[in-house]
């Protein structure tokens, strides 16, 4: 291991573009988030449609952006060797798997649900009441809003 | 990287040498980190599917509106707040790495503390958060928000928020412990002592992970 250790100190003073590409990088971080709140709150008070979902899809894709500038610049991995990269990145490629199985999996439920079970269609229509209509049974209500599933 | 692999494709699984060009410690951070990574993603993969499987979901920006101060009425402004604070802690952190590569001791204390510091900020507006929260009426198990088109909630969306931020604020806590025994083992010279700061590296990749985490949490949450 004390081998490998001063190797590794001889690699590591030629990789890297040092301050001016952390400062770099920052600004590309900062700008990518100003991006995602403007586009949030453009989105404010839309109703759901297409062009909501699209917005959504755009801060997801700001989202992984800003993560590829961490994990590569930040955390050093687009200068580290290509064994390390492959080493981290493909078993994260299981998230491609667990993503959509799991959101299909919820999506189906909900569906399934909607379809076959009126009481929680029924549950999904009720308004949660305000305080100033708080009397008798719409008072209960109000006080422990059950969970609809 | 590129003429390394070039000049000699196979030098690096030839044996006598780290088949990744690291050092032990830094190998072992890179997986405990993937991980923490599966961690964190099942955490917010199960609140996806949760959402997905449910009718109405409160609306972000009734939830998260108020700012110290200010009072209520503020969209996304404390948690900009909280997100450019921990990006300009990375910042510092890597500042900080970079000047243990040229065995800058005094830079390497300098940004430590400014990292501390915004760990410490970061920590403190999520405990604003939470406790203004808890009195809005929303704690694991209850939920005074009504969807965003008025209808009966369920907690789940408090339970999530509260289990993924207070996991994730447990993260940036052992992150602000490590960085003071790193920067207490800098003042103690330990570093120059072994000639090389590779330890400040693996903190540093640590607390790269934090930051990397708040940016899905905060898209997950808070925006979408």
């Amino acid at each position: 291991m004390e081998h490998s250790t001063s190797a590794v100190l001889h690699q590591d003073h030629n990789v890297g573009g040092g301050t001016k590409e952390i400062w770099k990088v920052t600004i590309i971080l900062s700008v990518l988030t100003i991006v995602e709140l403007g586009l949030g709150f453009w989105m404010m008070g839309m109703p759901d449609g297409g062009l909501r979902y699209s917005i959504k899809g755009a801060i997801i894709i700001l989202m992984l952006a800003k993560a590829f500038y961490i994990v590569g610049y930040f955390m050093h991995l687009k200068h580290e060797i290509r064994n390390l990269i492959m080493t981290v990145v493909v078993p994260l490629l299981l998230f491609v798997w667990f993503i959509i199985a799991f959101l299909y999996e919820g999506n189906s439920y909900h569906n399934l649900k909607n379809e076959y079970d009126p009481y929680y269609k029924e549950k999904g229509t009720m308004q949660m009441e305000k305080k100033e209509h708080g009397e008798g049974e719409h008072k209960e209500e109000e006080k422990k809003p059950e969970p609809l599933h | 990287m590129s003429t390394t692999t070039a000049t000699a494709p196979t030098k690096y699984w030839s044996g006598g040498k780290s088949p990744f060009n690291v050092e032990y410690g830094k190998l072992m951070m890179w997986y405990f980190l993937m991980s923490d990574a599966f961690t964190f993603g099942a955490f917010l993969i199960s609140y996806g599917t949760t959402r997905f499987a449910t009718t109405g979901w409160p609306d972000p920006n009734k939830v998260f509106q108020s700012f110290p101060g200010l009072g209520a009425g503020y969209p996304l402004l404390f948690v900009s707040l909280m997100t450019f604070i921990l990006i300009i802690s990375s910042v510092t952190m890597v500042l900080a790495v970079h000047a243990g590569h040229n065995m800058d001791k005094k830079g390497v204390v300098k940004y430590l503390i400014w990292t501390i510091i915004g760990g410490l900020a970061f920590l403190s507006c999520q405990a604003w958060e939470w406790t203004h929260l808890f009195h809005e009426g929303a704690w694991w198990g209850r939920n005074r928000f009504p969807n965003a088109n008025g209808t009966i909630s369920t907690t789940n969306f408090a339970n999530f928020f509260f289990t993924i931020t207070g996991f994730h604020g447990f993260h940036v806590f052992s992150g602000v412990i490590i960085n003071v025994v790193m920067l207490i083992m800098t003042l103690m010279d330990k570093f120059e002592q072994r000639g090389h700061y590779l330890m400040i590296e693996k903190a540093g990749l640590y607390w790269h992970f934090v930051d990397l985490v708040w940016v899905f949490v905060f898209t997950c949450f808070y925006l979408i």
